[in-house]
């Protein structure tokens, strides 16, 4: 089987700050890979390089495109990286404010990818729009309001739908679940799992949050000051940590 | 008269200014940065539109202005005034009789020719600054033709108002290539924007010159099933009785009273003299 | 089906001056299809550890666990994933599900996994719970909130909600009452009898003498309690 994405020693520093270093794996169609580490470790800085968001300064993220197959998108063209980003990837972030547009309704915010793909039917755009709105659990009545009158898990199951709408292949979340209550949490987890599974899609998931990475992602990358220091299994990982850094880790969760 | 230059600029900020005009005329709807100059007005007063007339008059041209569709507003007559100071140039109210018009909100009703050149003062250049603060943002997504948020845009006025509530500035697709702000024109006039004299657009404060080559295929934006409407006054005019031109409403009174007549003074006017030219018949 | 062969393990606690725990050596150990092994030995002497090796929770410090190809001492995660979800299945102790998911999905989750439609799985679902005796009206609710035995009984409804031809039980009758422990006696005879190849852990000797075809006691597998 083709990886849908193989990253190769990708590496970035933010001067003599090491932001990540060498790293390598492959993610296949369906999987959902979580990155955890402690604040500072280089995940997000991982994250961003991959998604094209921050210049890598070396390594190699070769995409399979559905037209021309493998590519390496970081010599990629940029506007078709950036097409890319708007159609076959998605990228959910930690403060749905980075991701909405707080000054357009939510239909409005779900259809900009329609429309910057060329859709040009107002009632279908619309019709879409409120198929998703449905589908992250927004009750109908809401998709004229603007997301700033939404809560918090709202908007971040808003921010899903308008990332999801293009039906994506490969998905970005840092921390999609940080910021929320408990009881929000859950619900999002339920429904992320679920739209995974339907939608069959890849997921590289950062978070910090080890209880999310249980129940969303199939396998575990853990890093440490830039550097990948163990991956695997999820359960395997959690369960039978074989790095230090990993034990240290998985003992300091605290257990209610 | 002597004591200014030829239309008050120097000739290298004229030639810098005519060379960002150039480019302008040779990428349709691209918005080419040029190092506005300060002028003695006010920004928002015309200094970009002032800059371009400068840059493009000669001696022998004949100027009007208009503001709102008239000539004889103040915004109008201190421009008129300007050039008329600075350049020695003779000014007009007649569309016909101009070789340049300088227009602030209106394009004139009569049909332009490709002799003459309309020169527009715009405020805000950039049609995606409503939604996209950045401008290395939005410069990039001109670049990329990445015009979707222009659509969100009109989606969200459908959304708000059941039909697309945009009645001035409404975006243009310029050659099927750059989406470009018409200046606070009304929508009404956006099918003149097709015309065979030269379009110019000059924003001062934002430092941009942009242009519409003659014939250049000016196409409004819209949804399939939300086409663009130019929409039409449901009176005709009331001093020439006018039915397809752009009209304003003026109270006549504080009892509720009031009229409409057309926006162009100089259309109203042609018309209205050539009807007493008819009746003298 | 399944063949353990040489297979060890040590933990070696990083963060507690690298001390290394040798908790296995030379497990072998073979299981056909169709057939119940019961593994026994005193607590501690790693009768889970085998059965989390085995399932791949686990990683195998060496040897090889072969199962329907795959050795999961050595395969990539989405091998292993790909064999739990289709052919080896695992009734732990404890139920691990996201809150707020009602058990009737819960328990139709394995066979979702595989394709099966979906209104099947439900069917399939329904019928196991009622098999196990869990009231309808909780079937909308979230497992997270049911007593200890419930939690048990949903757990092993999902571990046989899909047939799979290996399966790894762990206590499955601890915490229940006569008639359900009955029950899921039933339904172990009813995989061996399709043919299925089980490891199991019963505390619960009764049970262990009616399901199980062999024993193997794992003490001989464990450093320095071998004899």
């Amino acid at each position: 089987m083709t990886p849908l994405l193989s990253v190769r020693n990708l590496s970035k520093s933010y001067g003599a700050q090491l932001g990540c270093n060498a790293v390598s794996f492959d993610l296949f169609p369906g999987e959902v890979m979580g990155i955890v580490g402690e604040s500072g470790s280089g995940k997000s800085t991982l994250l961003n390089c991959i998604a094209g968001h921050i210049a890598q300064d070396r390594g190699q993220v070769v995409y399979d495109t559905r037209a021309d197959g493998p590519r390496d998108t970081v010599t990629m063209p940029e506007p078709e990286r950036r097409m890319l980003g708007r159609t076959d990837w998605a990228f959910v972030h930690q403060n749905p404010r980075d991701g909405l547009r707080m000054n357009v309704s939510a239909g409005g915010n779900v259809g900009e990818r329609l429309m910057a793909v060329g859709a040009r039917n107002y009632g279908d755009i619309r019709d879409t729009a409120q198929d998703w709105l449905g589908r992250v659990e927004i009750a109908a009545g809401r998709i004229d309001d603007r997301p700033s009158t939404f809560s918090g898990g709202m908007q971040q199951r808003l921010q899903i739908a308008r990332n999801l709408v293009t039906a994506p292949r490969l998905v970005f979340m840092d921390e999609p679940t940080g910021g929320l209550d408990v009881s929000v949490q859950a619900r999002l987890l339920d429904m992320l799992r679920e739209l995974v599974r339907e939608m069959g899609l890849s997921v590289i998931l950062v978070t910090h949050d080890l209880a999310v990475v249980r129940l969303l992602a199939h396998r575990l990358m853990v890093m440490k000051s830039g550097e990948v220091v163990e991956t695997g299994l999820t359960d395997q990982v959690l369960d039978d940590p074989q790095h230090a850094y990993t034990q240290l880790l998985v003992s300091s969760v605290l257990h209610v | 008269m002597s004591d200014y230059n030829f239309a008050y600029l120097d000739e290298q900020t004229k030639r810098m200014i005519r060379r960002a005009i150039l480019k302008g005329l040779a990428v349709p709807g691209y918005q080419v940065p040029f190092a506005s100059r300060e002028m003695p007005m006010p920004y928002g007063w015309g200094t970009g539109g002032v800059q371009v007339t400068a840059a493009c008059l000669t001696p022998d041209d004949t100027v009007k202005v208009i503001d709102q569709g008239a000539d004889d507003t103040t915004n109008a007559v201190s421009i008129r005034k300007f050039f008329e100071k600075t350049a020695g140039v003779a000014t007009t109210t007649s569309t016909a009789a101009a070789d340049l018009i300088q227009t602030r909100h209106r394009i004139p009703e009569e049909p332009l020719r490709e002799d003459q050149i309309l020169v527009y003062q715009v405020p805000i250049p950039e049609p995606l600054r409503f939604l996209e603060p950045r401008e290395t943002e939005t410069r990039k997504m001109h670049s990329l033709e990445e015009y979707g948020l222009m659509h969100v845009k009109l989606y969200e006025d459908i959304a708000r108002h059941g039909h697309i509530a945009t009645s001035y500035a409404y975006p243009v697709m310029v050659e099927d290539r750059y989406v470009m702000d018409p200046s606070p024109i009304p929508k009404f006039d956006n099918p003149k924007l097709e015309s065979a004299a030269i379009q110019l657009f000059g924003a001062g404060r934002e430092q941009r010159i942009y242009a519409l080559p003659p014939h250049t295929r000016v196409v409004s934006l819209d949804f399939d099933d939300h086409p663009f409407d130019p929409s039409r006054a449901d009176h005709p005019c009331a001093l020439c009785g006018a039915e397809g031109s752009y009209l304003d409403e003026v109270i006549t009174d504080d009892r509720g009273g009031r009229m409409f007549v057309c926006s162009d003074t100089d259309f109203c006017e042609t018309r209205r003299d050539a009807a007493k030219d008819e009746v003298a018949a | 089906m399944i063949e353990i062969e040489n297979l060890c393990k040590s933990f070696i606690l990083h963060n507690q001056g690298g001390t290394e725990i040798p908790v296995m050596a030379g497990a072998s150990l073979r299981v056909e299809p169709g057939e119940c092994v019961a593994l026994t030995g005193q607590s501690g002497a790693g009768k889970s550890t085998l059965m989390r090796m085995i399932y791949g929770n686990y990683l195998a410090g060496g040897g090889a666990i072969r199962i329907a190809g795959v050795d999961v001492a050595t395969a990539a995660p989405r091998e292993i994933l790909e064999l739990r979800r289709t052919t080896l299945g695992h009734v732990s102790q404890f139920l691990r599900v996201v809150p707020r998911v009602p058990t009737l999905n819960v328990v139709a989750e394995p066979l979702l996994a595989v394709g099966e439609p979906r209104e099947r799985a439900m069917a399939r679902a329904a019928e196991l719970l009622t098999r196990l005796r869990i009231p309808e009206h909780l079937w909308g609710l979230s497992p997270t909130t049911f007593s200890g035995g419930e939690q048990q009984r949903v757990n092993i409804a999902r571990g046989f909600a899909f047939a799979y031809p290996a399966l790894l039980l762990d206590e499955p009758t601890a915490s229940l009452d006569a008639q359900n422990r009955d029950t899921v006696l039933t339904l172990i005879e009813e995989a061996k009898a399709r043919g299925a190849a089980i490891i199991g852990i019963f505390h619960d000797i009764g049970a262990r003498d009616r399901v199980a075809d062999r024993e193997v006691d794992v003490t001989a597998f464990t450093p320095g309690l071998a004899a």
